[in-house]
């Protein structure tokens, strides 16, 4: 290898897409580390702790594409206090700092400010995307600077994001000159935008593909947009409610006839059923249908506009769609390749469920399908057992019973033997999350039969330490693993302390650990950093009671020890 | 090769036939805990203890959050009472019921900030017993959160249990495995008889239980961190109404009442949900009258004699439609009466006549 110049090696580099590769090709020697570090320009950082923006600045220098992820993914669902961390700031800072060309920058549960908005607009000249995932901390100020300073601007793209919305000026400031927008996402705001504003952006921008309006734009404007671009390949509506017996809609009729290119369609967070006609024209074109949010759309509608989308390859839907839909959808849907299911009443009183056998049928009906996430009122294990069989491709199967202990719904035995089906069958699985009454069995299961397992979600399951032992022992390839209410404790989290180094991170919360395991942890792994999370009331905790049990710990490795920004109810052990 | 796949063909159980390269299959029973269904005590003691602890450590957690969410009547009962609780009867009429009729859809929150977490105090028990035949109303308390404190908690644990089916009736022990919080059901009509609200919590949907209907009231247990959805997903769709776009409220008067009500007419799908749902609304009116007209005392009124008070021969319901005319309700098809009712009334029968003659024999029948 010595009589390749480098500039070969780097050619062949440039072939390598995906970080891993990358990762891997640049441990093979120190020649190879080199040439491949220069040449690296899209890096991709798990956890923001685990590496300071000043070595990653050192680096790579040529970093052009920067992916961040701050907070725990059970941030999603509130377990992590607001002000636990993961600033992005610091790493503007940093960059902002140096001679790193910043252009895309995407970043996923972490705190954002309106400050860091603005020096990241004015630090890079050539930046070109911003995409924000489940992020807060920010304003439409922030948003304004993007908009303003960023000349050459392609993609913003905010998704899920919790956006303090103080007007809708933010859209007003991008300059007349800026003509190079190729996708715009703003349906997680809640104020009002100025659609005149709006349709002029959109008439200036040649090159737009992907649109995702907010809740607040109206029909009128959605047809005007597309007027002007009828090219576009993704969609997101805004307010689709409109009489249809109005000239209005008629043109929105018309005008959809021209947008052929359309792939991908989602919104609908507010929605008149009597409007949906309107879009039977271009549903044979979709690939991507996201109705998750549309709760205004029920059953029959449902199942009327899905029975026109046979190309469909992802479906995002709310199980008010019922077994009955989903039946429809596996008769309709066979090129289905990833189905989300998600609860249409997470805060109320449904009627509407799916069960078993609405997953049966999809399994019957798509078995191209490989990542699936499905609420649900209940399960068995002879459902799992033929979905299995039927579906041996999964990589991500998540499935969630609302009720989380619930047992087998017909023999009211666990549901070990379904998900032991499930992992034994699907040999590429990389994903797993588990809910229903689960003994360790299951996790015998996953251990002897889940090689290629990557993450693991598990609450409520288990009887005994044996239970996370088979996981630890058992998968490999285990990077993230994630626990709430099971009964492991010490002896698990201690059995393999090595183990942890070779993941990204560990969370268990109210499980059976005390405080000296995880010091004793904490001592033996210095390149972990083993954080306990106190709640704010738990005043009575007391740092020397090593007996008592742990709340919540979060556990990664790092290479740059304990972070500074910890507050107060964050302890690094 | 692979046991589980191979027999698991053969029937619906779980338990699959053994085989000899797995045989933990073959002892899945024993494997397994003896939890009975309930998940009372028979669970493991590592079970039961991880629960407990968690849950004061939830507890904790919890409430912050439950002194936004937490509903509780005045007379708090322990589950399994009989539904003894009405929420009008409290004969204050110039006092805010704490537990209002009317549905809304997220902001029931702010009406609970004055949360009576007070266990058994009963402090309407008199009124109280004038509506124990009440049922399968809005107004049952079996519908309600009952808030019950830790003494009147039953000992069950969660961790591996599971909670007793449902009926109308939603308990919320206080210190269920995870310091249990209430949530907010949306209280509507029809809605209410039947399940729990999938909440923030281990909520035992039961929406299949509606399909069972079973009697044991259903525990909602509130965690932390479930269902596992995205809070950002959580408040969208809260915030957005489901079923209709919108809501219609009309305002609601009868004779000889201090103050009028609403009621959204979309809650109902027939006449007799409205006319049973108005009915309980102004019941106290008229055991205040009926009191003074020297009726029997308010201990023995039962049911039945509401009802005629309000069918029979004293009362008429009639609404006003758009062109301004006072309607005699449950002439027209349900669908069509709430798109061209603009408000509701109660009439004395005296002053119905003039509105359709055989007007009461005509509410007899219908209402």
């Amino acid at each position: 290898m010595n009589y390749f110049p480098d500039e070969v090696l780097e050619h062949v580099f440039d072939f390598l897409t995906s970080h891993r590769d990358r990762n891997a090709v640049s441990l093979v020697c120190s020649l190879w580390y080199r040439v491949e570090r220069f040449s690296r320009q899209r890096v991709f950082i798990g956890n923001c702790y685990a590496i300071s923006p000043e070595k990653l600045i050192k680096r790579f220098p040529g970093l052009k594409s920067l992916t961040l992820k701050g907070k725990h993914h059970f941030a999603d669902f509130n377990l992590v206090p607001y002000d636990w961390g993961g600033y992005v700031q610091p790493w503007i800072e940093a960059l902002a700092k140096s001679r790193i060309g910043l252009e895309e920058l995407r970043l996923k549960r972490m705190v954002v400010s309106d400050e860091s908005l603005e020096l990241l607009s004015r630090s890079f000249a050539n930046f070109k995307a911003l995409v924000l995932v489940s992020c807060e901390g920010f304003t439409t100020d922030g948003l304004a600077a993007i908009a303003a300073n960023c000349r050459f601007l392609r993609e913003l793209d905010l998704q899920e994001n919790e956006i303090d919305d103080h007007s809708g000026h933010w859209l007003s400031c991008f300059p007349d000159s800026c003509t190079s927008l190729t996708s715009l996402n703003f349906a997680c705001l809640k104020g009002e935008i100025n659609s005149a504003s709006l349709e002029r952006l959109v008439a200036r921008s040649p090159n737009l593909r992907s649109l995702r309006l907010n809740r607040s734009v109206p029909l009128e404007t959605l047809q005007k947009i597309l007027v002007q671009a009828p090219l576009l390949v993704d969609l997101g509506t805004g307010s689709y409610v409109h009489d249809p017996d109005s000239e209005t809609y008629n043109k929105l009729k018309t005008t959809i006839l021209t947008c052929k290119s359309i792939r991908n369609l989602s919104g609908f967070l507010e929605v008149d059923p009597r409007c949906l006609p309107a879009i039977f024209p271009i549903c044979l074109n979709l690939t991507y249908l996201n109705l998750s949010y549309a709760a205004g759309i029920h059953g029959s509608e449902l199942i009327k506009l899905i029975r026109r989308c046979a190309k469909l390859q992802r479906l995002w839907i709310l199980d008010c769609i019922g077994d009955k839909g989903l039946e429809v959808v596996a008769s309709t849907c066979n090129e289905l390749q990833e189905l989300r299911v998600f609860p249409s009443d997470p805060l109320g009183i449904g009627h509407d469920a799916v069960t078993e056998y609405g997953l049966v049928a999809i399994s019957i009906g798509c078995p191209k399908l490989h990542s699936l996430l499905y609420f649900c009122q209940q399960m068995t294990n002879a459902a799992l057992i033929t979905v299995a069989r039927n579906c041996p491709n999964f990589i991500r199967f998540r499935l969630c019973i609302l009720d989380p202990t619930k047992p087998d719904a017909v023999t009211m035995q666990p549901l070990d033997d379904g998900f032991g089906a499930i992992v034994q069958s699907c040999k590429f699985l990389r994903r797993l999350s588990l809910t229903g009454l689960l003994t360790d069995q299951v996790f015998r299961y996953i251990g002897m039969y889940a090689e290629q397992l990557e993450m693991l979600s598990v609450a409520f399951a288990g009887n005994s330490d044996k239970g996370m032992l088979y996981v630890l022992n058992g998968c490999k390839k285990l990077r993230k693993l994630e626990i709430m209410d099971c009964p492991f404790g010490n002896g698990a989290l201690l059995s393999d302390a090595g183990k942890y180094e070779t993941m990204r991170s560990l969370w268990m919360s109210s499980c059976e650990i005390t405080l000296s395991g995880c010091k004793t942890l904490a001592k033996m792994m210095p390149r972990l950093n083993v954080e306990i999370i106190n709640e704010h009331d738990q005043m009575e905790i007391c740092p020397e009671d090593d007996g008592q049990r742990v709340g919540k710990l979060y556990l990664y490795r790092t290479l740059v020890g304990p972070r500074k920004d910890a507050p107060e109810f964050v302890w690094n052990l | 090769m692979s046991p589980l796949l191979l027999t698991a063909d053969e029937g619906e159980q779980s338990n699959v036939s053994s085989s000899p390269t797995v045989d933990c299959i073959s002892q899945n029973g024993s494997g397994l805990k003896e939890c009975n269904y309930m998940g009372l005590s028979d669970c493991s003691s590592v079970d039961c203890s991880a629960v407990s602890s968690s849950s004061e450590e939830k507890k904790n957690n919890l409430n912050l959050k439950a002194t936004e969410l937490r509903l509780g009547l005045p007379g708090s009962q322990s589950p399994g009472r009989t539904p003894e609780l009405c929420l009008l009867n409290t004969g204050k009429h110039d006092e805010k019921p704490l537990f209002p009729l009317i549905p809304s859809k997220e902001g029931i929150c702010s009406l609970l900030q004055k949360h009576v977490v007070s266990g058994n105090k009963r402090g309407f028990s008199d009124t109280i017993d004038v509506f124990s035949e009440v049922k399968g109303s809005v107004y049952t308390a079996g519908n309600w959160m009952i808030h019950a404190t830790s003494d009147s908690q039953p000992p069950q644990s969660v961790g591996q249990g599971k909670f007793p089916g449902n009926s109308g009736m939603n308990v919320v022990p206080s210190s269920m495995s995870s310091g249990a919080c209430s949530r907010i059901l949306e209280f509507s009509g029809k809605i209410l008889q039947e399940d729990p609200c999938s909440t923030n919590g281990i909520s035992h949907n039961h929406k299949t239980a509606s399909k069972n209907n079973s009697s044991a009231p259903a525990l909602k247990a509130q965690v932390v961190g479930w269902p596992p959805i995205r809070s950002f997903r959580k408040n969208s769709l809260a915030t957005t109404p489901k079923n209709s776009p919108i809501a219609l409220f009309v305002k609601v008067s009868m004779d000889g009442a201090p103050y009028q009500r609403k009621v959204d007419l979309r809650t109902y799908s027939t006449y007799q949900e409205l006319s049973t749902a108005l009915e309980k609304m102004f019941s106290c009116f008229t055991i205040g009258q009926c009191g003074s007209q020297g009726a029997p005392g308010r201990e023995m009124l039962s049911e039945s004699k509401l009802r005629d008070l309000l069918h029979g021969s004293e009362y008429v319901l009639t609404y006003e439609d758009k062109d301004g005319d006072w309607m005699l309700v449950g002439d027209v098809p349900w669908v069509m009466f709430i798109e061209s009712c603009k408000r509701l009334k109660i009439m004395r029968g005296s002053d119905a006549i003039g509105l359709a003659p055989r007007a009461m024999e005509k509410t007899s029948k219908r209402i």
